[in-house]
């Protein structure tokens, strides 16, 4: 088996559109082949953080001139030179990462790192590069269409555009989406193909699943039972909604490696669950009931011993403007405890929005702040001399503590806007 | 290194080409790359990893693969520019984030063995992998 080249792709190679694209296209020949695949797929929709200046990668790149050609010519495209990078082939985004312009002194970056950071959104939105700044693409316009194929970057987004959309994406890296965003084209390995979307394990769920919390925690033992494999669940999961998807993907992608889910009734390739497993039978089942629920509830607070709370963190993946809202009517017009900070971080589209309807005015009258572009794992941003955060979110629960090295307590929203009001943990699973 | 007589020969299918030797560093985990590792350090981080604290630089590293974020290929980039990446790597079961991390750590890398290196190749084996051939020579440690 060996790689072969459409015309389009061999005058790529040769230098014919010029030598970014060749150099994108010789390192997607090279991922190809690592793949062991035979042909790339045209892709029409790309995500990832093209160009990303950091202070790191500016002073690594120095003596080339640490501009974004520079950047995107030897760290995205591994080039060996540096090349003028033109406008991107197709529709492409980038996704989150960064600094808040307007919050960069809460989340304690430098005037310095901020440059750099605007710098690169600049040079991306130069070249036809959507500026989204989000791991929710799919909140704020970027919906793939049924069978498009997709190179995404954002493990919670991938795993949305699989299962939810049944777009066609792998989870793919910042070099592979700067190289597709340029040539339009992504290795024919994985989820691009009709055998790999089937399912392989079954998951039976015999508990109520209603709520966000339930949500994310059923996708937390999802994860943790099928790895990186496909799940099919059926049973009693309530009515859909994109944010339950979100927290229930994010999860599963989390504590295992799940980038592409059924559940039965629920998601577009898996209208019966012969349809999900097509050809296959389920390798393994598993039973999600009530004692499991309380299982990965207590292994989501196995971080947490003090229940003095001095960071809530909400909005991970980014809130979607109903948890705004929701964050909102739980605080009530009251003021956060004077030991506690709120952050809520969320996309600009939707800061933009909350800001049009009030909802930002009143978190940031309670004390809270509206935060976009990043999250605190990503930008390893938490308030100075955090020692316990609580967080609604499954995934940010697995990441953060590791991270930053802090206490975390897992719950719902309301459990985590208590806790912002009155500085005391007092989440009961219920 | 101990004589002929003792070495085991692996074969495999190339991932990225070159032909180097070193110490093994063996793994049953997957990885994580992004929030898994220090690439400033060349260690793994991620906590309850039975490889946490240990440094895979200069390291033949035999594991099964990659998982986690899709920060991998960019997190073992850095590596690569920090000077910690590994020698080379082994590993068992493809994914997307191993196969564009190893080209973009550009070290040999092979996989699809005909027999499980996980098994095969202990901590401090001396290892030759040659990726252009498709061979794998295991010296065991004494």
């Amino acid at each position: 088996m060996s790689l072969k080249l459409r015309d389009d792709e061999k005058a790529m190679l040769a230098g014919d559109y010029g030598p970014a694209r060749q150099k994108a296209m010789a390192l997607l020949v090279r991922y190809a082949e690592a793949l062991g695949v035979e042909r790339f797929v045209d892709t029409t929709n790309v995500a990832g953080v093209p160009g990303s200046i950091t202070p790191f990668l500016h002073q690594y790149y120095g003596a080339y001139g640490s501009d974004y050609n520079t950047i995107f010519s030897l760290f995205d495209l591994d080039a060996d030179e540096v090349v003028e990078v033109p406008r991107v082939s197709g529709h492409s985004c980038m996704l989150q990462g960064g600094i808040d312009p307007e919050n960069f002194e809460v989340l304690g970056k430098t005037a310095e790192a901020l440059a750099l950071d605007q710098a690169g959104e600049q040079g991306a939105a130069a070249r036809d590069i959507e500026v989204l700044r989000t791991c929710t693409p799919y909140l704020v316009g970027n919906v793939p269409g049924r069978g498009e194929h997709c190179a995404w970057m954002e493990s919670s987004a991938v795993v949305y555009c699989n299962s939810v959309l049944a777009g066609r994406t792998n989870t793919e890296g910042r070099e592979s989406t700067s190289a597709a965003m340029l040539t339009g084209k992504i290795p024919d390995f994985g989820f691009h193909r009709d055998e790999y979307r089937f399912g392989t394990h079954l998951i039976k769920v015999e508990t109520p699943v209603e709520t966000i919390l339930d949500w994310g925690m059923l996708g937390y033992f999802t994860g943790q039972c099928v790895g990186e494999k496909i799940p099919v669940l059926t049973g009693s999961i309530g009515k859909p909604q994109v944010i339950l998807h979100k927290h229930f993907g994010a999860a599963a992608a989390s504590s295992g490696g799940v980038e592409m889910y059924h559940m039965v009734g629920l998601t577009p390739e898996a209208a019966t669950e012969e349809m999900a497993f097509g050809p296959g039978r389920p390798k393994e089942v598993f039973v999600y009931d009530a004692a499991a629920r309380q299982r990965i509830y207590d292994d989501l607070n196995a971080n947490g011993r003090s229940r003095d709370v001095d960071f809530v963190m909400l909005g991970c993946p980014h809130a979607a403007l109903e948890q705004i809202e929701e964050a909102c009517r739980l605080l009530d017009g009251r003021r956060l405890s004077e030991n506690t900070q709120l952050w809520i971080f969320t996309s600009r589209v939707v800061r933009a929005q909350a800001q049009a309807k009030g909802y930002a005015q009143r978190i940031i009258a309670a004390g809270g702040h509206i935060i976009t572009d990043t999250c605190s794992a990503i930008g390893q941003a938490i308030p100075p001399g955090t020692k316990v955060a609580a967080l609604d979110s499954a995934k940010q629960v697995h990441y953060l503590p590791a991270i930053m090295n802090i206490e975390a307590w897992f719950g719902s929203t309301a459990d985590c806007i208590n806790a912002a009001l009155t500085g005391r943990w007092q989440g009961e699973l219920v | 290194m101990s004589d002929s007589v003792g070495k085991i020969v692996l074969t495999g299918r190339k991932v990225v080409a070159g032909c180097i030797e070193g110490e093994a560093l063996v793994t049953q985990e997957t990885i994580s790359g992004w929030g898994g590792v220090n690439p400033v350090q060349g260690t793994v981080i991620e906590t309850r990893h039975e490889l946490r604290g240990v440094s895979f630089k200069d390291k033949i590293l035999v594991f099964p693969g990659a998982k986690g974020s899709s920060g991998w290929s960019a997190m073992f980039h850095h590596c690569r520019l920090y000077g910690t990446a590994p020698k080379a790597m082994l590993f068992t079961e493809m994914t997307t984030k191993v196969a564009l991390g190893a080209v973009v750590m550009r070290i040999p890398t092979m996989t699809d063995f005909d027999r499980d290196p996980l098994t095969l190749i202990r901590n401090g084996d001396w290892v030759k992998v040659d990726a252009d051939n498709g061979v794998v020579e295991i010296t065991p440690r004494s």
